[in-house]
C-alpha cells in the first residue's frame, strides 16, 4: 500500500512536471502527421524544450467541438479544414490568434504580406495548401487520362471509379468534367439547374463508383485494382507513388485547393505554449521543411523558394506541390463561404441522391 | 419456539418483547437496504453512463438554443440573443407581414450578434431550417451597425433574401429554444412559409426511406442468421461434448475477433479483385469481364453483417436446446408421429424461447450497427446509422442526430412492446 502511495505520488509529480511545457497537437494521421512531427515537432521540442503530444483524429474539427462543448479541453493545437476552421471560429469555439505574433519573412516581409491571400483568418493559421485531385494506377490504364472528363469517360476509360463520400469537391468535379471553367463553378452551383447538371453528370458514373472516406484509401484501392482511376489528396498519392513505389499517377486537371490551418480551441490548457508553436510551425523555414516529407505547398510565398528535395534526397519536390504552375492550368479553390453555407443542403441532396 | 411467546394483546413477540410483525419488517427493511447498496454501485453506472446521456440526446432533440442564447465559452457567460425580434414575433402571430418594427427589431439584435461575436452560430441555427442563409448573418451583422431608418430598405438592400417569407418562418420557429423542427426534418418533412407541414423536395428526401431499409435489412440479416444458427445448434446441442465443444470454438472464435478484422477480411474476400472472384474467374466460371460486385453494396453490408451477428442467435438457441429431452420427440416417434410432425410439434415449440432471443438480439444490434455498413455499405448499403454519425461528426447538426437516434429508440421500444404482446417477453431465454 505504502509502496503504491509512493508510487502514485511521484507518477502524479511528473505528471505535473511534464505539464509544466507541453502542447498537444491534433491532426489527420499517417503520412501527414509524420512530415508535422519532422518538420515541426521535433525542431520545436529542441528549440523550446516544450514537449509536443502528437494525436490523432480522422477529423480533428469533430473532437474540438465536443471537448470545448462538454467544458473538457485536452487539445492545444488542432489542423482542420478551412470551412471547419471558419464555422468553428463563428460558432466561438476557438481562441482569436493575435496575428502581430507571426513572424516575419526572412527577407522582412511581414506575415500579413507573405501568406497566400485567406491564408490568416481570425482564429486560424493556414501551414499547408492540399489539393483534391484524381490519379489513375499506370498498370490498370490502356490509355493516358489527362483530362477531368477522362474520369468521368466510362467508354475511353472502362472501371471502377473512387470518390471521396461527401458533397465537397464531388460536386464541383462534375461540373468542371461537364465543360463548366473552374472560375464558373460556385456560380453553378448556387442555383438549382447547376447543382442538377452537377448529378446528371455524377448519374453518368454513379453504377461504377466506389465511395471512399479516410485519405489512405484511395492509394489503397489504386493499388489493389479495385478502381481504375480515384480521387485522392495529393499528398497521399505523391508518397505512395515515391516512398512505396506504386505506379499511381496524379492528373493536375480541375484539382480542387484548399487550406489546412491551425487553431486553437478554446480553454486549451496551454494557450501560451500553444500560440508558441503556432508561430514556430508556420514561418518561412519549417513551413519549407514539411514540404520536403509530403508534396503540400507551404501557406507563405516566401517558403516556395526554399522547397528542396523529397527526404529519399533525390526527388525534386517542385512539381508534385498542387501550386506549381505547370499544376495550375484547371484548378479551382476550394469556396469555403460557399460550403458553409450550402453544406447542410447540399450534402442532405447528396445523401438523398446515394440512397436512391 | 424458544425466541418467541405469546401475548394475547399484541399476539407473538419475539425475546425482547417486540411484537414478531415489527421485528420481521424490521429484518426485511435491513435486508432490502443491504440489497439496495449492494446494486447501488450498478445502478448509479447505469444511471450515469445511460440514463442521462439518453436523457440528453433526447433533450438535445428538442432543444437547440443556437437562436436564443450565446454561450461565451471562455468566460462561461450565458447572454440572450435576438431578444427584441423575438419580442415582435411574441406580439406579431403567424401570417403577419414583418413590417418596419420588425426589421428595426431585426437589426438591433444583429448588432448585438456582432458585439457578442455571435453572428455565426445563430446564422447556423437558421442555416439548418433554411440553407444559404448563414452567410446572410454574417453579412448582415458585419454592416448592420452603418445601417439607417428604414430598416426594411437599408436591409433588404443589403440582400434581397432577408424578404424571403420562409427566413421568417424559420426564425420564428428558432426564436424559441424548443422546437419540433428536427423531428420533422428526420421525416422527410419541413413547414413551409406559412407553418404548414410540407414534405421536402422529391429529391431530398432520405430518412424514411433509410429507415424503412435499416428495417427491411435488419429483419434479413435475422432470418437469415435464424436459418443458419438453428441447425448449427442442433448439431452442438445433440453431438457428444468432445465434438461439440470443438464446434462451439468455431463459433466462438469469431465471435472474439475483432469486427473491425472480420469486416475487413469480407472485403478481401468479397471485393471484385478479391479471392472468391479470382478464383471463380481462374477456374473458368466468370469471365474477366463479369466480375460479381459482392462489396460496396448491400450485398456486402448483408453477408458481413449476417456473418458477425451469427453468435448472438447461435448461442441463445443452444442454450435452449442444450437441455431439451431427446426422449420426448422419441417418444413422439414410437407414437406414429412423422420425423416432420415430431419436429414441428414436440421439437420446435421447446426452441421458441431461445429463437426469440436471440432474434430480439440479432435484430437491435443490427439496426443500430454502424461500422460495417460504413465500411462495406457503399451507396445502397448504408443504413440510418450512418447518417446519424454523418450528423454528429460531419454536418455537426448534433440536434437532427439526436432526433434520428431518438426515432430509431422510439423505433425499437414499439417493436420490443410488439414482441411482448404478440411471443410475451416472459418467453425469452438468454442462456
Amino acid at each position: 500500500m505504502k509502496k503504491t502511495l509512493i508510487l502514485t505520488t511521484a507518477l502524479t509529480g511528473f505528471a505535473f512536471a511534464a505539464s509544466a511545457a507541453e502542447v498537444t497537437v491534433m491532426s489527420w494521421g499517417g503520412s501527414y502527421t509524420k512530415s508535422q512531427v519532422e518538420a515541426y515537432h521535433k525542431p520545436f521540442t529542441a528549440e523550446t524544450g516544450i514537449t509536443v503530444n502528437s494525436v490523432d483524429s480522422d477529423n480533428p474539427a469533430t473532437p474540438i467541438k465536443a471537448q470545448v462543448e462538454a467544458g473538457n479541453v485536452t487539445v492545444d493545437v488542432a489542423d482542420v479544414e478551412f470551412s471547419d476552421a471558419i464555422r468553428l471560429c463563428d460558432e466561438g469555439l476557438l481562441e482569436t490568434i493575435d496575428q502581430s505574433m507571426l513572424p516575419a519573412a526572412p527577407d522582412g516581409t511581414s506575415a500579413a504580406d507573405d501568406f497566400i491571400e485567406g491564408a490568416l483568418q481570425d482564429c486560424a493559421v493556414a501551414n499547408i495548401v492540399w489539393s483534391t485531385v484524381f490519379a489513375y494506377n499506370s498498370a490498370n490504364n490502356d490509355g493516358t487520362p489527362t483530362t477531368i472528363a477522362d474520369f468521368f469517360d466510362l467508354e475511353k476509360f472502362p472501371g471502377k471509379r473512387g470518390l471521396r463520400k461527401s458533397a465537397k469537391a464531388t460536386l464541383e468535379m462534375a461540373l468542371m468534367a461537364d465543360g463548366v471553367p473552374a472560375a464558373e463553378v460556385y456560380g453553378q452551383l448556387e442555383s438549382a439547374e447547376g447543382v442538377d447538371r452537377a448529378f446528371a453528370k455524377l448519374d453518368e458514373i454513379k453504377a461504377e463508383i466506389v465511395w471512399w472516406e479516410a485519405g489512405a484509401q484511395p492509394p489503397q484501392l489504386l493499388a489493389d485494382g479495385e478502381v481504375v482511376m480515384s480521387t485522392a489528396y495529393n499528398g497521399r498519392i505523391f508518397n505512395a507513388a515515391i516512398a512505396e513505389n506504386q505506379p499511381l499517377v496524379v492528373v493536375w486537371d480541375g484539382q480542387i485547393l484548399d487550406f489546412d490551418l491551425f487553431v486553437v480551441p478554446k480553454g486549451a490548457p496551454n494557450k501560451e505554449e500553444a500560440m508558441k508553436f503556432i508561430a514556430f510551425s508556420t514561418d518561412t523555414q519549417r513551413l519549407a521543411d514539411q514540404a520536403s516529407w509530403i508534396s503540400y505547398g507551404p501557406a507563405r510565398k516566401s517558403s516556395g523558394a526554399m522547397v528542396g528535395l523529397y527526404s529519399d534526397g533525390k526527388t525534386p519536390m517542385a512539381e508534385h506541390m498542387p501550386t506549381a504552375a505547370a499544376n495550375l492550368g484547371n484548378a479551382l479553390v476550394n469556396n469555403f463561404e460557399f460550403w458553409v453555407d450550402h453544406d447542410a443542403e447540399l450534402n442532405e441532396r447528396f445523401n438523398a441522391w446515394l440512397a436512391n | 419456539m424458544a425466541d418467541s411467546t405469546t401475548n394475547p394483546e399484541i399476539g407473538l413477540t419475539t425475546v425482547d418483547g417486540k411484537p414478531l410483525k415489527e421485528a420481521l419488517a424490521y429484518a426485511q427493511t435491513r435486508a432490502r437496504r443491504r440489497a439496495f447498496l449492494l446494486v447501488l454501485p450498478l445502478l448509479l453506472f447505469i444511471l450515469v453512463t445511460f440514463i442521462l446521456p439518453i436523457g440528453q440526446m433526447l433533450h438535445r432533440s428538442v432543444y437547440n438554443d443556437g437562436f436564443t442564447t450565446h454561450h461565451d465559452l471562455g468566460t462561461r457567460v450565458d447572454t440572450p440573443i435576438m431578444v427584441n425580434l423575438a419580442a415582435w414575433f411574441d406580439e406579431n402571430p403567424l401570417g403577419v407581414e414583418p413590417d418596419e418594427a420588425a426589421y428595426a427589431a431585426l437589426v438591433t439584435d444583429l448588432i448585438e450578434l456582432k458585439r457578442l461575436r455571435a453572428p455565426g452560430s445563430a446564422g447556423t441555427r437558421i442555416n439548418y431550417g433554411l440553407s444559404g442563409s448563414r452567410s446572410l448573418f454574417t453579412q448582415g451583422a458585419r454592416k448592420a451597425g452603418k445601417l439607417q431608418a428604414p430598416f426594411k430598405e437599408a436591409l433588404i438592400g443589403v440582400s434581397p433574401k432577408w424578404e424571403n417569407p420562409k427566413l421568417w418562418q424559420v426564425m420564428r420557429s428558432a426564436s424559441s429554444s424548443y422546437t419540433g423542427a428536427f423531428y420533422l426534418a428526420a421525416v422527410d418533412r419541413t413547414q413551409d412559409a406559412s407553418g404548414n407541414v410540407e414534405q421536402v423536395e422529391d429529391n431530398r428526401r432520405v430518412y424514411v426511406k433509410l429507415f424503412g431499409r435499416t428495417l427491411g435489412v435488419s429483419l434479413l440479416i435475422t432470418f437469415l442468421t435464424f436459418l443458419l444458427a438453428y441447425p448449427i445448434a442442433h448439431l452442438l446441442a445433440t453431438l457428444p461434448l468432445r465434438y461439440s465443444n470443438l464446434l462451439m470454438i468455431f463459433v466462438l472464435l469469431p465471435f472474439w475477433t475483432s469486427l473491425l478484422v472480420r469486416t475487413t477480411s469480407w472485403m478481401i474476400l468479397l471485393q471484385s479483385q478479391g479471392v472468391l472472384n479470382d478464383a471463380m474467374v481462374g477456374s473458368g466460371l466468370l469471365n474477366e469481364a463479369n466480375r460479381i460486385q459482392m462489396m460496396y453494396n448491400k450485398t456486402g453490408t448483408i453477408i458481413a453483417m449476417t456473418h458477425i451477428l451469427l453468435p448472438f442467435m447461435v448461442l441463445p438457441l443452444y442454450s435452449v436446446m442444450r437441455p431439451i429431452n431427446p426422449s420426448y420427440v422419441r417418444a413422439a416417434r414410437s407414437l406414429g408421429a412423422t420425423s416432420w410432425t415430431a419436429f414441428r410439434r414436440i421439437y420446435f415449440p421447446q426452441t421458441v424461447p431461445g429463437i426469440g432471443a436471440g432474434a430480439l438480439l440479432v435484430f437491435i444490434l443490427a439496426v443500430g450497427y454502424y461500422i460495417t455498413p460504413a465500411l462495406v455499405g457503399g451507396a445502397d448499403g448504408t443504413l440510418i446509422s450512418n447518417l446519424i454519425a454523418f450528423h454528429m461528426t460531419k454536418s455537426l447538426n448534433w440536434s437532427m442526430a439526436a432526433a434520428l437516434a431518438s426515432l430509431l429508440l422510439a423505433g425499437i421500444l414499439i417493436l420490443y412492446w410488439l414482441y411482448d404482446r404478440l411471443v410475451g417477453i416472459d418467453n425469452l431465454k438468454l442462456g
